[in-house]
């Protein structure tokens, strides 16, 4: 075998993540999302109950698709960090940790995470 | 780092977010499926909605709980990718005040006087 040439740099678009590599690094990422959308999330609250207008204008900004859009991904970041943190907390008491079942349980993360984020779609587009 | 640190807060912290994962597991489907079986409604419905004491309870402690949570996930992240012990205190310092000064504008909103009369 010919030997590799030194230094080794790795191409990151060539390196193909595992299933469950995925699921772990969009873990890590949505909760740095939902981490910096709280603050705002609070903010929208006191808007909201402060006063009639305050509502209306939450409401009217509501409406807004692009408003809607980011509202989407906020789904989408809960509903990836909610089921990949089940999956977390199975793998440590263990269950799972088999790499058949932990590619499973990575499919299963990623479709239920998916199908949420498409029932609010539908919910919020429809 | 180490030494001012002292034994077990990896194992301490550990706990925390996983305490914390089980409390918001359980909790935020309740939130959620409370808010959205009332949905759509006015701003008088929507304030009522924050009326039943049990409901701004639930709230803030969730909110607590998430803060907690929130800050282990925040000091892995600077832990892996901020070097510079500097710039990595600084980020902890402002993801403290952002948790700690959303709880407590939290609880300024659901304890509020004129939230309670109203609603």
């Amino acid at each position: 075998m010919k030997p590799v040439a030194r230094p080794v740099y790795l191409n990151l678009f060539r390196i193909h993540l595992p299933l469950a590599g995925w699921v772990s690094i969009l873990h890590r990422v949505s909760g740095a999302l939902l981490f910096l959308a709280f603050p705002f999330g609070v903010w929208a609250l006191s808007v909201s109950l402060s006063s009639e207008a305050g509502f209306q204008r939450m409401a009217d900004w509501l409406m807004h698709p692009l408003a809607r859009l980011v509202l989407l991904f906020l789904v989408w970041a809960f509903a990836h960090h909610f089921f990949a943190g089940l999956r977390h907390l199975a793998l440590d008491v263990h269950w799972g940790l088999g790499l058949r079942q932990a590619r499973h349980s990575s499919i299963v993360v990623l479709l239920a995470s998916g199908l949420t984020t498409l029932l609010a779609a539908w919910k919020l587009f429809a | 780092m180490r030494a001012t640190t002292g034994a077990h807060t990896g194992t301490g912290t550990w706990l925390v977010q996983r305490a914390t994962a089980m409390m918001l597991a359980l909790a935020l489907p309740v939130l959620a499926a409370y808010f959205l079986a009332a949905l759509p409604l006015d701003f008088a419905g929507w304030q009522a909605l924050f009326a039943p004491p049990w409901l701004r309870v639930l709230m803030l402690l969730t909110a607590a709980a998430l803060a907690l949570h929130a800050w282990v996930g925040v000091r892995d992240i600077c832990m892996d990718y901020v070097h510079p012990t500097g710039l990595r205190l600084a980020l902890y310092l402002v993801a403290i005040a952002m948790l700690a000064g959303s709880v407590a504008w939290l609880a300024v909103i659901l304890f509020d006087a004129a939230l309670g009369r109203t609603a």
